[in-house]
């Protein structure tokens, strides 16, 4: 596979680690009054779609940035890459201007 | 038709005409007590039992496509009863005796052979780590031999026992372990349940559930609606799509693990060899070629093939294990989808809707539980508890915190 990583172009996979889903970017709020169930579905329950999905990649043997990788996973097809940085701050300002 | 050596002799006089097919092609029916979702290993095996153990009657297996054409066509045939922690040295355990008695209780040959596991170590705490869990294994009634270096250099003398980084030290032999013929297992478990009355339904693909105020009442199928009293959905590889049809979530990835067979060669591996210092095991088939494999990909997938970095890696593992291995031709690869669960250890297990059961996330090694997982299942479809070696797989686990996390990794599926 080959990551089209938005700043150094396309890379081999094999210089990246994989973490898995991209919702592993939302951790829930420690504070809440459901944490205890939210750290659990957060950190045991997956989608684990059949299809298109967003994971996370980090390009360990480059230059070490989290990566939002949309791939499908019933072909192994790269359709879009994000800096992860890049999708959790536009989330952050959209929750902001909620 | 029971199968022997007599009637063998009376085929072969006749031209083999008088052999006839191994189990029925019949329709569905309008509803069953019981409906097993997966014709593979594990539902064929829990339809036999629920069949035979527990006098379940009006079963039905579901298949999508056609029966043992899923992971217990795409395994590497291996069994054994060597895990360290509690909740799963019992099962698999139960599962060896199980294996042992297979051929006889089937009436089939499924070619089952204890031709020994040895799994190497390199280094000092890798021997005290064998050490402690070969003893958890003789608690458990299993067996398990430390062999030093020497012991080893005798049953494998062609090993690369001097590798200046991974020198190899000894090992820890698991005589009763050994390999199936895995096809022969689908099979022998379909033409028993069948012989007892199970409906063994193909091009069948469930399509979604049924379900009213918390109770399941059926299955929708691509051959129409199926009533049923209990489900039980054993389809590793697909849990995760088979759940969300009826609303879950589970603890579960799926991941492609690659598989390798080599051209035939003169016997030369007589067990199975496990390496300690990289992810990598072979034995020989009855046929000649090797067979042997290593880590998953390492990314979700369902597309039952990897890629070439893990074939590098494998091949890699294997040459500096086994350097012979490099004069070998690689005849075949290819891919299984896994249900990698978030601490390595399965699920048999009831839902939260009524009705509905749940055998799944055995990582990549579902096809060694296969007996038991069957059994197992069939007495909690049959009695709504767990069986005694099975009572730990629990789907609720990490919220109890009751993890069976064999290799200490934590809810990471990829290093399971």
């Amino acid at each position: 596979m080959i990551i089209n990583h938005p700043l150094l172009g396309p890379r081999d996979a094999q210089e990246f680690t994989y973490l898995g889903d991209a919702g592993l970017i939302n951790r829930p709020y420690w504070l809440s009054d459901n944490a205890m169930r939210g750290f659990h579905d957060y950190l045991h329950l997956r989608d684990n779609p059949a299809g298109l999905h967003r994971e996370l990649w980090f390009h360990e043997q480059g230059d070490r940035s989290w990566l939002v990788v949309t791939r499908d996973t019933t072909t192994h097809e790269i359709t879009k890459v994000e800096l992860a940085r890049d999708v959790a701050r536009a989330k952050r300002t959209a929750e902001a201007t909620q | 038709m029971r199968y022997s050596a007599l009637r063998l002799i009376k085929e072969s006089l006749i031209g083999h005409k008088g052999w006839g097919a191994q189990w029925r092609d019949p329709d569905p029916k309008d509803a069953y007590d019981y409906v097993i979702i997966g014709g593979g290993g594990h539902g064929l095996a829990t339809a036999y039992y629920l069949a035979k153990e527990f006098q379940g009657a009006r079963i039905a297996v579901l298949e999508k496509g056609w029966i043992g054409g899923g992971n217990v066509g795409r395994n590497t045939t291996i069994i054994r009863s060597n895990y360290l922690l509690d909740g799963n040295e019992p099962f698999y355990e139960f599962s060896l005796k199980l294996w042992e008695n297979l051929e006889q209780d089937l009436n089939y040959n499924a070619m089952v052979s204890q031709r020994g596991i040895l799994n190497l170590v390199h280094s000092d705490a890798q021997r005290d780590a064998a050490r402690r869990r070969g003893n958890a294994m003789l608690l458990n009634g299993s067996d398990a031999m430390l062999l030093d270096k020497e012991g080893v250099r005798r049953l494998y003398p062609f090993l690369n026992f001097d590798n200046a980084r991974f020198p190899i030290k000894g090992g820890l032999l698991h005589p009763r372990g050994g390999t199936v013929r895995h096809d022969a297992v689908a099979w022998g478990y379909a033409r028993g349940a069948d012989q007892r009355g199970v409906d063994i339904i193909q091009n069948c693909e469930v399509t979604g559930f049924k379900i009213k105020e918390g109770r399941l009442l059926g299955v929708e199928t691509s051959r129409g609606y199926i009533g049923a009293k209990k489900v039980g959905v054993s389809v590793a590889g697909s849990s995760g799509r088979v759940m969300a049809m009826a609303g879950m979530r589970l603890p579960i990835e799926s991941h492609v693990l690659q598989a390798f067979v080599s051209e035939g060669l003169k016997p030369f591996i007589p067990g199975v060899i496990t390496y300690g210092a990289g992810h990598f095991y072979c034995s020989q088939s009855d046929k000649g070629g090797l067979v042997f494999g290593g880590d998953i990909d390492g990314y979700n997938s369902y597309a039952q093939r990897g890629n070439l970095p893990v074939v590098e890696d494998v091949v890699e593992s294997g040459m500096s294990l086994i350097p012979g291995l490099g004069r070998a031709r690689l005849l075949r690869s290819w891919g299984g989808i896994m249900d990698m669960s978030m601490d390595g250890s399965p699920f048999i297990d009831k839902t939260l809707i009524e009705g509905l059961y749940f055998n799944g996330g055995w990582c990549y090694g579902g096809f060694k539980a296969t007996p038991a997982a069957g059994f197992c299942f069939a007495h909690l479809l049959k009695t709504g508890r767990p069986h005694e070696t099975a009572k730990a797989y629990r789907l609720d686990r990490f919220m109890t915190g009751h993890i069976i996390d064999e290799k200490g990794q934590g809810a990471q599926p990829n290093l399971h």
